[in-house]
């Protein structure tokens, strides 16, 4: 008798896994970024408006086609005509580029979660130079936080040619972040079916406390006003679309095969139709979600800031104008400087240079994403709360739930392709593949612990998987389309949901959907061939910051 | 200015801040002041009272202050910031270091329940590899004769079609081509 198909257990574990993968760091970190960059609330405009016509029928698409065929990728597409299963390699091929540099992050979030049981958090200041009569001048210059980032964490070198040697510390949180997906995906949807119930759910608790206690920080307000502003003028801007675009796009994570293989272990009369719907939507609504939260961390710091500033300005002034203790005050600051200006000309042209310009806008202004606002700007947040050990523990567990749960979803994406394959699961056990592949992924990674490791890593973030997903998912809508036939589609959906899809989606997959992937492939294109030389930042330690 | 020197003195020996042949033949009238200020500050040289008008070196001094610098602050009840050495700078007091990290502490527990997580995980799938193999071998003894083969259908595997679902015959539904379209 020929072996049955693992299933899910039940659909609800086919939810959650496809929420636990598309809801990834991307919400969290890209996505406020974005919302800052395009005109805060009004950017909400495009993104709904792209999610409806891009995100949620290529979603549908996607499930629809792992569904019927009940094979990954690459067993997929043959079915749909034997010429396609190219598409199913390149889909292979993508996830195993994004898993060889994506679990350094959890990696890095295992280390800062590592880091989090101790009082004072190692973060929270500087460490003292050799003579200890000051702070460590790479760390002065800077901030602890940035200083614990670049190079406690990584310890960056100066450019990338410079590669420098492995960092110990770092490769053994790489290994265990691939033991531990190991061990997630070892017996298939057996385990990853248990496992996504803790990963979908988690992020979502320790977003709800610090929504709490990020709404309750002091300051937090102004972060919030600074994000929902709109400013629509930016919707005239082409790039606030396009972002949007994109932004849906690659969070949803099409194009992997990820989607395909988890649909696959579907029951046939799963209605992929509303849970596509289901998971669109939840995805979007916690990149809001994540957003708001990151906004009030945003005003909690940047008052915090400010407020420093102000008080070390205040003690300057105090000082040296032998003022009364409490006369000055953060409300009659600007009036007394300009008197004491005008009083005093030579005495304050003197102190001019330390009195800094304290300004709340451009703190905020100081909009961040990626690891930088995960790792930089979250951690300077924490250590500035009560019980930051607690709130730092939780981040990071948060991080790691998120990380993991993306990290399932491109194993299974190049794991199922490979059990599918008779020649494969004739030979090796499924333990024995899994172990392979996260092996050979781990030792590869091994690239990224080096000192030059996290240029290698935007590198591998910026151009590894964007035109290629692209290229994918527009081959994958016109052969669904046209070559396997939409009437045919139509038929295969009838049969398994009970109904037949309706106008819109139809619409959306002949013609909506590929104008818009054409368009943004031929934005991307465009845009490499403009830039000329490709350039990366470095992380300079004898000046302050990137350049 | 008699009374400072004489601080100084008592101080110096007090505390055992000079070398132990010195400390015994030590007088008031060896610790010289000279640039009294209004701020209380003041200069100071220690005198080697075996060798008459020498002085002791500025940096055996310097050494000696730097150790005792938190007993020569609460001598006067102050502080680091309030009592200042020229040339002296503070040093600042490193924070208490464990002798293990802590974070490889917490390493090594996940570690070690990731590893043991997928030991168990491993060994079980095996002993249930190996009861299916024992189970599946002595039902083929008993049906060595007949040949199992995956139940078809009208050309399409019985596996495919939804059987628990019951309201829909994919056997019909997907030979709609056969029948003419009215």
């Amino acid at each position: 008798m020929e072996k049955s198909r693992p299933l899910w257990d039940n659909p609800l574990q086919f939810v959650f896994a496809c929420i636990s993968y598309a809801v990834g760091l991307g919400n969290v970190w890209r996505f406020p970024y974005l919302c800052q960059m395009y005109g805060g609330g009004g950017f909400l405009i495009p993104y709904f408006i792209m999610l409806v016509v891009e995100g949620m029928p290529l979603l549908y698409l996607e499930l629809a086609v792992g569904q019927r065929m009940r094979r990954g990728s690459i067993g997929a597409w043959k079915m749909i005509s034997p010429y396609l299963c190219g598409v199913g390699v390149a889909s292979v091929v993508v996830s195993f580029f994004l898993s060889m540099y994506y679990n350094v992050i959890n990696a890095w979030a295992f280390w800062y979660l590592f880091h989090s049981f101790q009082d004072p958090l190692p973060w929270a200041s500087c460490p003292l130079n050799g003579n200890r009569t000051g702070d460590e001048a790479e760390c002065a210059r800077t901030s602890p936080t940035q200083y614990f980032w670049y190079r406690r964490t990584l310890n960056i070198a100066p450019s990338l040619e410079a590669a420098g040697a492995l960092q110990w510390e770092q490769a053994l949180c790489l290994t265990l972040a691939w033991l531990l997906v190991y061990l997630c995906i070892l017996r298939g949807t057996e385990s990853t079916g248990k496992v996504v119930y803790v990963t979908a759910s988690l992020p979502y608790c320790v977003l709800i406390i610090y929504l709490i206690r990020g709404l309750t920080l002091h300051g937090a307000v102004n972060g919030l006003i600074y994000m929902f502003t709109p400013k629509l003028e930016q919707l005239a801007n082409p790039k606030a679309w396009i972002s949007a675009a994109t932004q849906i796009f690659f969070s949803l994570g099409l194009g992997f095969g990820s989607l395909i293989a988890f649909a696959s272990y579907n029951e046939p009369s799963n209605n992929c139709e509303r849970h596509a719907v289901v998971v669109s939507l939840i995805n979007s609504a916690t990149s809001i979600f994540a957003s708001i939260v990151t906004f009030s961390i945003y005003g909690f710091k940047a008052t915090f800031n400010y407020e420093s500033c102000m008080s070390k300005v205040i003690l300057l002034l105090t000082n040296a104008f032998d003022l009364e203790e409490g006369s000055l005050t953060a409300d009659n600051l600007g009036a007394v400087q300009g008197h004491l200006q005008a009083a005093h000309p030579q005495r304050y042209a003197e102190l001019q240079p330390q009195l800094k310009n304290c300004s709340l806008e451009a703190e905020l202004d100081t909009a961040v994403q990626g690891t930088g606002l995960a790792f930089i700007v979250y951690s300077e947040a924490i250590k500035n709360m009560e019980v930051p050990q607690l709130y730092s523990v939780l981040y990071f567990v948060m991080l790691l739930m998120l990380g993991i749960g993306s990290m399932l979803g491109n194993t299974a994406a190049i794991l199922t392709p490979l059990t599918d394959s008779k020649f494969i699961a004739s030979h090796l056990s499924k333990e024995v593949v899994s172990g392979l592949v996260c092996f050979i992924n781990c030792i590869i990674g091994l690239i990224f612990t080096m000192e030059a490791g996290n240029y290698w890593f935007d590198i591998f973030n910026d151009y590894a998987a964007t035109l290629s997903l692209l290229l994918i998912v527009l081959v994958e809508t016109i052969a669904v389309c046209y070559v396997y036939g939409i009437r045919r589609f139509e038929k295969d959906l009838h049969t398994m949901i009970g109904h037949k899809p309706s106008w819109y989606w139809k619409v959306m997959w002949a013609f909506a959907s590929p104008l818009l992937i054409i368009s943004l492939f031929i934005f991307y294109i465009t845009d490499y061939i403009l830039t000329g030389t490709l350039q990366y930042q470095a992380w300079d330690a004898a000046q302050v910051n990137d350049d | 200015m008699l009374s400072s020197a004489s601080q100084m003195h008592r101080m110096l020996s007090k505390y055992g801040l000079v070398s132990k042949q010195l400390w015994e033949i030590m007088l008031i009238s060896n610790v010289l002041l000279c640039n009294v200020t209004d701020r209380v500050s003041f200069w100071f040289v220690v005198t080697d009272s075996a060798k008459n008008v020498t002085t002791v070196a500025g940096s055996e001094v310097e050494a000696a202050i730097r150790m005792n610098r938190n007993r020569i602050n609460s001598a006067f009840l102050l502080s680091d910031k309030t009592l200042q050495f020229l040339k002296i700078s503070s040093t600042i007091a490193p924070p208490v270091e464990p002798s293990t990290p802590v974070w490889l502490i917490v390493f090594g527990v996940v570690l070690c329940l990731t590893v043991a997580g997928i030991v168990f995980l491993i060994v079980t799938g095996i002993q249930r590899r190996k009861k299916q193999n024992k189970e599946s071998s002595e039902t083929e003894d008993l049906e060595e004769k007949c040949e199992v083969t995956v139940t078809i259908e009208n050309g399409i595997p019985c596996e495919t079609l939804d059987l628990k679902a019951g309201h829909i015959n994919g056997v019909y539904a997907a030979d709609d081509e056969r029948f003419a379209s009215l």
